[in-house]
């Protein structure tokens, strides 16, 4: 479980997250939902550190991130996988390496023992036949798929993802969904993910949150978001053509 | 100001790319790496621009002291002392600033921009120092043999410039070129050939880490990453021909 209290982000003058307190739920998948330049990237990376808050606490089951030494974050850091936007494979290793890059990094293991994590992983995400190939040289959804067994290799409690589908066709969009939900599910992690795309939305959206210019205006289960009444969701909702119709025979 | 700004976040950033590495055995992998991609592959340049400056200043001081009173070997004696206070060290630098800079700016401005140094970092691994201390430490390695291969370069480009023209005899070249030799004068070069590496290096990482955005901003990162980095080298050629000569 991921708790933020009134957390506040600004960049020099500028005001990104404006106060964001909520609960991400252990063993779910937590989405953020906002349109684009909402503050989505932001939050996640404030949330791992990657940006110091300029205001308010995050606790990670109970600990205070704030707090924490340089030490207790790096343990922390251990416990941590997150997925990039842009997968953010290192393009100058191949698929297995990229994958055995933090045990090579963070763990004592042998070669076997590391080889055999890498396989395991890489079977995870059902990506065979791929060890030797460089990530320029695999598409995107299996680029994807690789930052994922990037991501799980040292069996983290906590996921983040970065719109995990952007830039992938719909139907392997639902794929790699489905992949994170399932993988949240399987080892009772905490799971949170960024998303703009509606059918992500109704697809593994346990717990929702929705953030408009910085600033929380909704948060609740994808059976309660198609009854909202909120001006601002709405519009993000049911831009989509496919929602439009939803709502209309739900009337 | 601006360059105080850089000033400062420059320091830090050094500060930061001395941190201890996660894992010696990969920290040498990646020297050996580095030493390959920065220094092997700048030989080739290394070689023809010293051949070239050497026949060069050769060819020109031998046009312009064609007075009786002045000895023929003086020509060899110009050339050596050229290559070796000044063209295997500040030119070559400046040269490598080109080369090597702009290829250190734009793969850790790549790497900025695609986010793997935030990967890097959320697995706790300090990314300044993984990327760029192998680099530098590479680099500052390598530099006193490409400045040696300079030196040995630029004498011979001028021996051959001197004999084929017919301009400079040859044993008067070979004198010449022994003629008062001052070994400190290849000491002060290496000196100067480390820090520029240095500075090369560490200036170019710099932009390249802090680049933001996307392609557009990697290539404007490479580029300050070069002009910054001559410009470092011509102010620290002066500042340490000061301390080192005077
Ligand atoms: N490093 C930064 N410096 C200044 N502004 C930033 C930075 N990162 C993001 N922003 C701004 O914060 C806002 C939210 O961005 P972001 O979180 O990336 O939106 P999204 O919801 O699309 O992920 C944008 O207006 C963006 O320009
Ligand atoms: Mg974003």
């Amino acid at each position: 479980m991921i708790e933020t209290v009134d957390v506040i982000k600004s960049f020099n003058d500028k005001l990104v997250l404006k106060g964001i307190s909520t609960v991400f739920e252990k063993g779910r998948t937590n989405l953020i939902i906002g349109q684009s330049g909402s503050g989505k990237t932001v939050l996640l990376k404030s949330l791992v550190g990657l940006h110091d808050v300029t205001s308010g606490e995050i606790f990670y089951d109970g600990r205070s991130f704030n707090k924490m030494g340089r030490k207790d974050r790096k343990a922390l850091r251990q416990e941590i996988g997150m997925l990039f936007q842009g997968s953010a494979l290192f393009d100058s290793m191949t698929v297995e390496e990229n994958v055995r890059f933090p045990l090579d990094m963070l763990t004592n293991q042998s070669l076997e023992e590391k080889t055999a994590r890498v396989n395991e992983c890489l079977d995870r995400v059902k990506l065979e036949n791929a060890n030797r190939k460089l990530p320029s040289e695999v598409s995107g959804g299996m680029q994807k798929r690789v930052a994922i067994a990037r991501a799980i290799a040292l069996n983290p409690q906590y996921l983040f993802c970065d719109e995990p589908n952007s830039g992938l066709d719909p139907r392997t969009s639902i794929v790699i969904d489905e992949l994170i939900h399932e993988i949240t599910h399987e080892f009772n992690m905490t799971t949170i993910v960024n998303t703009h795309d509606m059918n992500s939305v109704m697809g593994i959206g346990e717990k929702i949150m929705f953030i408009y210019e910085g600033e929380k205006h909704w948060e609740g289960t994808k059976d309660e978001i198609v009854h909202v009444q909120n001006e601002q969701l709405e519009d993000f909702i049911f831009a989509s053509k496919l929602f439009q119709k939803v709502r209309e025979n739900s009337k | 100001m601006k360059v105080f700004f850089h000033i400062g976040r420059y320091t830090l950033f050094v500060k930061k790319v001395f941190g201890r590495p996660e894992k010696h055995t990969v920290f040498l992998k990646q020297i050996v790496r580095e030493i390959d991609k920065l220094g092997i592959d700048s030989v080739g340049i290394v070689l023809i621009i010293s051949f070239f400056m050497g026949a060069v200043v050769t060819l020109q001081t031998a046009y312009n002291i064609d007075m009786p009173i002045i000895p023929r070997y003086t020509i060899g004696f110009a050339t050596r002392d050229s290559m070796l206070l000044e063209f295997s060290s500040t030119i070559v630098g400046l040269i490598l600033a080109g080369k090597v800079g702009s290829n250190i700016a734009s793969e850790i401005g790549t790497m900025r921009v695609s986010e793997q140094i935030d990967a890097l970092e959320i697995m706790g691994i300090n990314s300044a120092s993984y990327l760029v201390l192998p680099k530098m430490v590479a680099f500052v390695l390598i530099i006193p043999f490409l400045v040696i291969i300079s030196m040995g370069v630029g004498i011979t480009g001028g021996y051959i410039a001197g004999s084929v023209t017919g301009e400079v005899p040859s044993a008067d070249y070979i004198y010449g070129i022994q003629y008062s030799f001052q070994p400190f004068f290849v000491v002060y070069s290496l000196i100067k050939g480390m820090v520029f590496a240095f500075i090369i290096s560490t200036a170019s990482a710099y932009w390249g880490y802090h680049a933001r955005g996307g392609a557009l901003e990697v290539g404007s990162a490479s580029t300050t990453a070069v002009v910054t980095s001559s410009i470092l080298i011509l102010l620290f050629n002066l500042i340490l021909t000061q301390l080192l000569l005077a």
